[in-house]
């Protein structure tokens, strides 16, 4: 481990057991099992879920972890920080650990907001001391001063959240491990807790961040690790491996689609693929042109000449509707000729950078034929929409407007 | 600026057995102390009469056992007035059965918020042992009240008491930590609990002296570490015949074997236990 170094990963790997259908044993299937020992054909397969991984981090540097569900990231931050231990290779840290990989660990709903501060507070590592000096800029950032008396089982979801946050956020470790704590919280929490992390990154902590929201990583990362079932697939700038992980994400979602069952309709024609990109094979970003590309298959394609209705809902990561594209709306009429593609286009991509997932629907003469929740995901990465050199993305749209002074 | 050196860690997957990290579980004193009131303030919430639950258990248990034993069954009880006698032995004997009973359960019961951030695991039994003491200290002080009506004065031996105390906690941290470790893989324990817990109040001179105990099955009786407990804790406190020093040093041995093995035990098993629950 060199000096500047402040972690050290070196051919970790951790395996799990397969096939355990009870959650726990009882004692009466160990004896059976072991009386059975010799007959059993079939021992408990393995798998690694993580299996290789190698890499270092210098100290103050700011690194995403990204891949899909099941590709060991949750793993890896369960070994960096201890809660459970390798079956391989070896971990080195320089200095104090910490973790957040759930927001409000340990709050007891009787125990009041004050009681859950130092509860929560001590369980990640700070000492009364530092709860004491720091407990009025706790109950500021979450904004519960007049709950503080209250047991949490009263709090709302959002202020249990935020007060559990707010303690996170006042933590002063050496390396901190945070995993998709933003997926929970309204949009306006998560650019605090984007801020706060800002912040942290900026006074030369080391920050490991997984997060599928490949937004937040570009604009906190200075690098990303992309794991693949349980071993690096990438290692480099968070701007190369992010559109990267991107582009293979969308292909694997769209060769997904033509196999899902979990749609409704009458289904003599089908959507097998949809395809998102800037019009240029890149992905969509804010300010630029959006493409997206449906295929057809089924009776359509012959050319029957009959009456389509498209709707294309775009859905943020709290699954709200941000928006809905139909070809109804705009007025436009799609026969079906033959052609195997249909395509919406929009000009200039209002929409904030993001995760966002895209639901269809597709009727014919009326009559539906096909649709599918969560069709494919959106990854909208940040973009110049106004054209004035800047990127600040606040809220949810952009709008095209003027500024002047007047009398 | 922070100028002191960087604390460093090295994590392997060796498995090796190997005794806990005393140092490390003084670090986190500070949780432990948080888990301890975290487990005192949550247990009597939202009952009707709160703390007065730890007023009402050993009362009727000595009241109930006065009747039965002392009354009905003619038990003798070393010349001293039956409920005195009975409760003397109660307190050490329910603070080390709750103790257990809340040690074996706490690794499933910590288990959601281990499986998010690491502490050492044996603060999990350790702290579930040591919020028993405050169920004792309530019945501490009943105990007192009934001396003070029959009039016993304690002797110089009260001075012992706090060593029977300690005795007893270490006692259930030793079972609770075999248990919680089994418990955390079969949930066999948790049905077994309660009657082992019945079964071995029986076998424990809670509600007869051990004097009672032929001679011949002495030396077996004696590897219950609790007996010398429970023996010794009434003696320091009402008096009577000055139990055998060698029973009290079997029982100690016992108790510390049971300990120090679980405390290995507990150290190997800890690794894998958040794979496991």
């Amino acid at each position: 481990m060199t000096v500047a170094e402040s972690i050290r990963v070196e051919k970790l790997g951790k395996r799990y057991r397969l096939g355990q259908l009870e959650p726990y044993r009882t004692l009466r299937d160990t004896l059976v099992s072991l009386a059975t020992r010799r007959e059993r054909s079939n021992p408990p397969k393995e798998i690694w879920a993580l299996k290789d991984v190698s890499f270092s981090v210098r100290r103050g540097e700011v690194l995403g972890l990204i891949g899909r569900n099941g590709a060991g990231k949750s793993t890896l931050l369960k070994l960096l920080t201890r809660i459970t231990s390798p079956d391989a290779g070896r971990i080195e840290m320089e200095g104090r650990v910490g973790a957040l990989l759930e927001v409000g660990t340990g709050f007891h709903p009787e125990l009041s907001g004050r009681e859950n501060i130092y509860m929560n507070g001590s369980i990640l590592g700070m000492s009364r001391r530092d709860i004491n000096r720091k407990f009025d800029q706790i109950v500021d950032f979450a904004g519960v001063e007049n709950f503080l008396d209250t047991p949490v089982k009263r709090y709302s979801s959002g202020m249990r959240v935020r007060l559990g946050f707010a303690v996170a956020a006042h933590l002063e470790p050496d390396i901190l491990v945070v995993d998709e704590v933003l997926a929970v919280g309204d949009a306006e929490f998560q650019r605090k807790c984007l801020g706060r992390m800002n912040e942290v990154a900026g006074e030369g902590h080391t920050v490991l961040f997984v997060s599928h929201q490949m937004e937040a990583i570009q604009s906190l990362c200075t690098r990303a690790i992309w794991l693949e079932q349980g071993s690096v697939a990438r290692d480099g700038p968070a701007g190369e491996v992010v559109p990267d992980y991107l582009a293979s994400a969308r292909f694997r979602e769209s060769e997904t689609l033509s196999g899902r069952v979990d749609r409704s309709g009458e289904g003599r024609i089908k959507v097998t693929l949809i395809d998102t990109d800037d019009g240029a094979g890149r992905p969509p970003r804010t300010g630029a042109p959006l493409h997206i590309r449906m295929r057809v298959e089924g009776e359509f394609r012959r050319g029957n000449d009959e009456a389509l209705s498209v709707r294309i809902a775009i859905r943020d990561s709290m699954e709200r509707v941000v928006t809905v594209f139909s070809n109804e709306f705009v007025g436009v009429d799609l026969r079906s000729d033959g052609s195997s593609w249909i395509v919406c286009s929009v000009h200039e991509l209002p929409i904030v950078p993001g995760g966002y997932y895209l639901d269809f629907s597709l009727r014919v003469n009326g009559l539906l034929e096909d649709k599918v929740f969560r069709a494919a995901s959106l990854e909208i990465v940040s973009g110049d929409f106004f054209g004035s050199g800047k990127s600040e993305h606040l809220g949810f749209f952009h709008v095209k407007q003027q500024w002047s002074m007047a009398q | 600026m922070k100028s002191a050196p960087l604390q460093k860690l090295v994590i392997t997957s060796a498995r090796t057995w190997s005794f806990p990290d005393l140092r490390e579980l003084w670090s986190f004193r500070e949780l432990l102390m948080t888990f301890i009131m975290r487990d005192i303030k949550v247990r009597y919430k939202q009952t009707a009469i709160g703390i007065l639950w730890a007023v009402i258990q050993p009362v009727v248990t000595m009241v109930v056992f006065t009747l039965i034993f002392g009354r009905l069954g003619q038990l003798p009880s070393n010349g001293l007035p039956y409920p005195a006698f009975v409760l003397a032995a109660l307190l050490p004997w329910q603070l080390f059965v709750k103790a257990l009973t809340q040690g074996s359960m706490s690794m499933v019961a910590l288990g959601p918020i281990m499986a998010k951030i690491y502490f050492p695991r044996l603060i999990a039994p350790v702290s579930s042992v040591l919020a028993g003491l405050i169920d004792f200290a309530i019945a501490f002080a009943i105990l007192i009240l009934i001396m003070l009506w029959y009039g016993i004065a304690p002797g110089p031996q009260v001075l012992l008491a706090p060593f029977f105390v300690l005795l007893a906690l270490c006692a259930a941290l030793a079972v609770s930590l075999w248990l919680s470790a089994l418990n955390a893989e079969f949930r066999d324990v948790q049905h077994a609990l309660p009657f082992v817990g019945q079964i071995w109040m029986f076998l424990t001179p809670v509600v007869y002296p051990a004097s009672l105990v032929p001679e011949a099955w002495r030396w077996v009786y004696l590897l219950n570490p609790m007996v010398g407990v429970v023996e010794g804790f009434r003696w320091s406190l009402l008096g009577g015949p000055t139990p055998a020093l060698m029973g009290m040093v079997v029982s100690t041995v016992v108790m510390l074997a049971l300990l120090v093995g679980g405390l290995f035990y507990f150290a190997r098993y800890e690794k894998a236990f958040v794979d496991r629950l």
